[in-house]
């Protein structure tokens, strides 16, 4: 008895093995190869921190750099804050029609919601492609995500209390103040996290709402292997893991005392 | 004139009316409750109290004025949520004064009325910890702290006993008829428990189908039931077909079937020939071997046919001619008690001649 559910344990242990290898493997990789002494991604030479002093003296990759955490910060703000609202009123009002069209961007593919912001700027908005295009396009794709946070936390809280705090008083603006907003801040954080890494890292959307004036950091790596592959790209590409990684521990960090019920 | 005045009160969801032209008063200092099954009505009136739903027609009334524009969070009416509702993010402390806190009230009249709240409630070592960290009856007692702290007017209870263990809920109910003699603030609750109810309550309204159908004092709801709903909700009580063979000032003479003739007490609009029910409590009616009941009028034979042991007390089932069966309560206190009846056994049972409710309904 024991044992069979033993060597299905193992099975299981096995197939989760592979799956692991294939996913991090190849990440595993590009970081080691980012500290490799040899122009070539192909053979291990040495230890080196030469391709990362490269990178800081890449005027173009610093500029790229640059942008794409300027589009993130203000975009992943702008989303926390309609986010927010829209988790609320889909949380509040039974309106379906409300929460199928604040959900629909989450679930459609990038490269439809890209080629329609696109014609949607340049023949109804006639807006000129840049900074501001790539942030509205941002927006309109993160704001769902922090919608579902948001409401995901409203949905475990007790109805009552918001009842109960216009009982003892509260005018609605202060039970918004005193009661909601406290309770659907970890929510609204970890939100506005998720927002920001999948600014920071999108390729198919900015490429179409970019324009020609302003690079990004991933349109600049795609850019960079087109030509030549050099290990700066995988130092590059270790830092965006790097910080990526550090958003979504954070954001996680947030999230579960929201999904535990802690409160 | 009463502190509470419900007039014509009416709450329609789609179709389905949720409360029907109810009107009620409520006096200074009661401990109301209003009592049905789930889908009553009762919830609905108290969230119209609160100010939480609004009737589609009819008025409320508090000391006179009418609440129909004023918002729940300017009535000084409270609400005991059924789940407690404690704000999970605040601290018992800031629980109890948040009603405080809203409207401004100055530090230092906060933390005197806090300490005054936390010594009454029996809270004083919790004020610091969170609502997750308390006892469901730790819980209980925040939310009324929390609800009372400002002296409301009235405060509402929402089947607020129901998340309690039945220990804990015995104990409770004592505290709560204490503390509302304490604080002298109207209480109104709502329950479908009907023991709750007549333990609380100075009267009960007993609600069905949206409806009023008996506003009384506990003891009389239980002993004069108006309608065979109230005698059927509250508490058990055997319900027999039964026909008027004659019907005088003084009683009444019934047939009852499968037992025979009876005398029950009277009723003014029964008329020979009418048929109806002969309701009798089971704790009215007693058991013995063939010559101890004789002095009773209404006596019979019959033949045991199951027993229930509850220890303080065992309900027998007897069984009449004709399948007819009724119950009968007898307490399990007698010392040495010489005779229990068993399965089987052939039994004599009666009631007095004044015992029992007939209803023509």
């Amino acid at each position: 008895m024991y044992s069979r559910i033993g060597r299905c344990g193992a099975g299981l242990w096995a197939a989760a093995l592979t799956v692991y290898v294939f996913l991090y493997l190849p990440l595993a990789i590009v970081v080691a190869y980012s500290f490799n002494d040899s122009r070539l991604n192909a053979e291990w030479t040495g230890f080196t921190w030469h391709w990362y002093q490269v990178l800081l003296h890449d005027e173009d990759m610093l500029i790229a750099a640059g942008n794409s955490l300027f589009i993130a910060l203000v975009s992943s703000l702008i989303s926390t804050v309609l986010g927010t609202m829209a988790g609320i009123a889909i949380y509040r009002y039974d309106f379906k029609v409300l929460n199928f069209m604040v959900m629909t961007p989450v679930a459609m593919p990038e490269i439809l919601l890209g080629v329609s912001l696109l014609l949607f700027y340049i023949q109804v908005l006639n807006l000129t492609l840049g900074m501001l295009s790539i942030v509205l396009a941002h927006v309109a794709f993160s704001i769902g995500f922090v919608a579902i946070v948001v409401r995901a936390g409203l949905a475990a809280l007790d109805v009552s209390i918001f009842e109960a705090a216009r009982d003892l008083g509260a005018s609605p603006w202060q039970t918004f103040r005193h009661v909601t907003y406290p309770l659907i801040l970890p929510g609204m954080i970890a939100g506005g996290l998720m927002a920001f890494t999948l600014s920071i890292d999108d390729f198919v959307i900015t490429f179409f709402t970019a324009g020609v004036g302003v690079q990004t950091l991933p349109l600049h790596i795609y850019s960079m292997i087109k030509t030549t592959v050099t290990p700066e790209v995988n130092a590059v590409s270790t830092l965006l893991m790097l910080l990526t990684l550090t958003l979504i521990l954070a954001a996680a960090r947030f999230a579960p005392d929201l999904l535990k019920g802690k409160y | 004139m009463a502190q509470l005045e419900i007039r014509n009160v009416t709450r329609r969801f789609g179709d389905f009316v949720a409360v029907d032209n109810v009107s009620l008063n409520i006096e200074a200092g009661e401990f109301f409750t209003l009592l049905g099954p789930s889908g009553c009505g009762k919830t609905t009136l108290l969230r119209m109290i609160a100010g939480f739903d609004v009737p589609d027609s009819g008025q409320i009334l508090l000391d006179g004025k009418d609440l129909a524009d004023t918002p729940p969070e300017k009535r000084p009416i409270h609400t005991v949520f059924q789940s407690y509702a404690l704000f999970p993010h605040l601290t018992v402390a800031r629980n109890i004064t948040f009603s405080l806190k809203m409207a401004r009230c100055a530090h230092s009249e906060i933390s005197a009325r806090l300490q005054q709240s936390l010594d009454q409630m029996r809270l004083a070592g919790q004020a610091d910890k969170y609502p997750n960290e308390l006892s469901g009856g730790q819980k209980q007692r925040v939310a009324l702290a929390r609800a009372l702290i400002n002296r409301p007017r009235l405060l509402l209870l929402d089947e607020s006993l129901a998340a309690l263990d039945a220990k804990l809920r015995e104990e409770v109910q004592v505290e709560l008829i204490n503390l509302q003699r304490d604080v002298g603030i109207t209480f109104v609750f709502v329950t479908h428990a009907q023991t709750e109810a007549l333990a609380l309550s100075h009267r009960i309204a007993v609600m069905n189908l949206g409806r009023l159908e008996q506003v009384d004092e506990p003891s009389k709801l239980y002993g004069f039931p108006r309608n065979r709903f109230v005698a059927d909700f509250i508490g058990h009580i055997n319900q027999l077909d039964a026909r008027v063979l004659e019907s005088a000032h003084s009683h009444l003479h019934l047939s009852v079937a499968g037992a025979g003739d009876i005398i029950a007490p009277p009723l003014i609009s029964a008329a020979p020939g009418q048929n109806g029910t002969f309701s009798i409590r089971p704790e009215q009616v007693r058991i013995g071997v063939h010559n101890e009941l004789v002095e009773l009028k209404n006596h019979f034979s019959g033949m045991v046919q199951s027993v229930l042991y509850q220890g303080d007390v065992s309900v027998y089932r007897v069984k009449f001619a004709d399948g007819v069966t009724i119950e009968a309560l007898l307490p399990n206190s007698a010392p040495g008690r010489a005779q229990l009846f068993e399965v089987g056994d052939m039994v004599k049972v009666g009631w007095r001649h004044d015992a029992g409710i007939f209803f023509d309904d």
